[in-house]
């Protein structure tokens, strides 16, 4: 990836145009995650879209394994990259039952594979992996996304990213929508998918102590632009920019007591 | 400072006692049917104390602070049962309107959830608190009492660590921090008893989250106000706050002790999983060198714990024994101001 900005344009009367993300530079390995960290409306989703190909970026390229990412056919791309968002109600088709919605992530991968899609093995490919995640195919398949809750949605996204087996998956904020109490169970699901099929993952969020958990390397973004990008051990013990500090210091422990009232 | 049962004569609170919850039941009116989000809910708040109240999506905070603010006098909310007094104010004495004119803005003061999203666009600041003077009968006669009120809010806005300027600004022109901390001190303007905050930091970045903690410490702190209940779905952020936590799972209080004992000795198991969740993040780990220590059981959400027999929790918890499916726990208390709501703690 390299120097790539988006600008929004805004404005009604006077048009004006916003960058949204600002020359931004990053690599991501084979099998590593990375958590980019920012506050509201410091571009770190549009960065996230501009790798999914829902926008274009204004300048710069991304490039995967070495080739830009608009000169893959579209459906080959999404085999290969996928991303699950924030609200997990609006990522799913509301009037297609779950095992609908798990089919047609099977026929995109059967398609870019060249394979015909028997329907029975397929089921059985669902079923099975639903087992193996630790949810009851007979409890979900039939059900629509609004009789689901908001972690089970979340789950299932995921389990639809195991059949694409994707080589990176975008997270962006896919916990905090969740109760902590369910947010493991979601993190665990993204682990496992990076062990077992080695996915790489671009894992957004607004929580440091939730990027420091789950990434190798971390980059803070804010106002568009990376203030600080390296391998998460070095930033905890060695913030290079103020704003990283001022995240440090703002985030609350079960373990201090900032108001003695 | 807790006193553990609380004993009203003649209708007069004890002193120190500033809000008093018993039994409180109350929901909505569905296409279903009725639905009770709180359910049996007791709750006192004592002079220099906030209180929080934790639970995820769902538990009923939201309609428990709404209950206890409007007294079930605003639908589709209906009060089903229960107590709520507030300063020797037994609302079950007194009519809506009493309730809206002596009690609401003056001794109870409830700032929703996202307040800083609802205030209408097209006013300046300081207007919103005119129209609340206005609510409560103040005359603002002239141009010199209207400066002279105005000058006395600037003085106020300062002394809480907000600019003077943000009175004559619209809205807009503030961030959703800076629109929440002025919000709470104009809610807080009018010296209240009791304030009522609904999740005052969700959706807000961590740093903002601070400022406005900051702003609930300092008004709490110079006596402004003198006490609040505030609920939230973090752990963390009310740690660094309350004195006091209650913990709400699917309308029931399941766990209340001081936020030490909480947080350092759960002994609910959902209150378990809870702080074991949030421990996970705690001191920057690395999931790859993190283990838990409780096992978590498949975390499906039950839809029909509403009408469970029993214990709400017993199909999520990794104890639950067969008395746990049958018959819903009493509340014991098992240590100083510690009381739990679990089989595993009744001594049978």
């Amino acid at each position: 990836m390299a120097n790539k900005s988006k600008y929004y344009v805004s404005g009604y009367i006077r048009t004006h145009s916003i960058p949204a993300v600002i020359d931004v530079n990053l690599t991501i390995d084979k099998g590593e995650i990375l958590a980019l960290v920012g506050e509201s409306g410091s571009g770190k989703t549009t960065l996230a879209k501009m790798i999914l190909r829902l926008i274009k970026p204004s300048s710069g390229s991304i490039l995967l394994h070495g080739r830009d990412i608009y000169s893959y056919p579209i459906e080959l791309y999404y085999t290969m990259v996928q991303g699950i968002f924030q609200d997990p109600y609006t990522s799913f088709n509301p009037v297609k039952t779950i095992l609908d919605s798990l089919m047609d992530a099977v026929s995109l991968k059967f398609k870019a594979g060249n394979k015909k899609i028997n329907k029975v093995e397929s089921l059985k490919t669902v079923e099975s992996l639903l087992l193996k995640l630790g949810m009851n195919p007979s409890d979900i398949l039939a059900k629509y996304p609004h009789e689901l809750s908001g972690g089970q949605l979340q789950r299932i996204l995921l389990a639809r990213a195991f059949i694409i087996e994707p080589e990176l998956l975008l997270a962006d904020e896919p916990t905090s929508m969740i109760d902590a109490s369910t947010r493991m169970a979601v993190l665990d699901m993204m682990f496992q998918l990076n062990r077992e099929k080695a996915t790489s993952i671009v894992f957004i969020t607004h929580d440091l102590s939730q990027a420091f958990y789950v990434a190798d390397k971390i980059a803070i973004m804010y106002r568009g632009r990376i203030v600080e990008y390296g391998e998460r051990d070095e930033i905890l013990s060695n913030p290079k920019s103020d704003y990283t500090r001022q995240l440090l210091s703002s985030i609350p422990k079960l373990s201090e007591r900032w108001f003695k009232i | 400072m807790t006193i553990m049962t609380i004993v009203i004569v003649g209708g007069i609170l004890p002193k120190n006692v500033l809000l008093y919850v018993k039994n409180l039941s109350g929901g909505y009116k569905t296409t279903y049917g009725y639905f009770r989000a709180v359910d049996r809910v007791s709750l006192d708040l004592y002079l220099r104390e906030i209180v929080g109240i934790v639970g995820e999506s769902g538990s009923g905070k939201t309609t428990l602070l709404k209950l206890i603010s409007s007294k079930g006098c605003i639908s589709p909310l209906i009060l089903e049962q229960g107590e709520i007094m507030v300063e020797n104010v037994d609302a079950s004495r007194i009519s809506c309107e009493e309730w809206r004119k002596r009690v609401l803005g003056r001794e109870l003061v409830y700032v929703p959830q996202a307040a800083y999203d609802a205030i209408y666009p097209y006013k300046k600041i300081w207007s919103f608190y005119k129209d609340m003077l206005k609510e409560h009968e103040v005359d603002i006669d002239s141009k010199e009492t209207e400066n002279q009120i105005k000058q006395d809010l600037a003085r106020y806005i300062e002394s809480v660590g907000l600019d003077t300027s943000i009175l004559d600004r619209y809205p807009f022109e503030l961030s959703g921090g800076m629109r929440q901390r002025t919000i709470i001190a104009i809610a807080s303007s009018l010296r209240p008893s009791v304030l009522l905050l609904d999740e005052p930091t969700s959706a807000l970045d961590v740093i903002t989250q601070k400022r406005v903690l900051s702003t609930i410490a300092e008004i709490f702190e110079k006596g402004y106000i003198k006490s609040a209940l505030m609920s939230s779905h973090d752990v963390a952020s009310l740690r660094q706050l309350v004195h006091r936590i209650y913990v709400m799972y699917s309308g029931r209080i399941f766990e209340f002790a001081d936020t030490d004992t909480v947080i350092k000795s759960p002994m609910h198991p959902y209150t378990q999983m809870l702080i074991e969740s949030l421990e996970a993040f705690e001191g920057f780990k690395s999931y790859r060198e993190y283990k838990p220590r409780v096992a978590y059981k498949s975390l499906t959400t039950i839809y029909d714990v509403w009408v469970l027999k029993g214990c709400k929790f017993h199909p999520r918890c990794p104890y639950a024994s067969d008395v746990c499916r049958m018959e819903e726990p009493p509340t014991v208390e098992i240590g100083e101001g510690h009381h739990v709501m679990c089989w595993l703690y009744v001594k049978r």
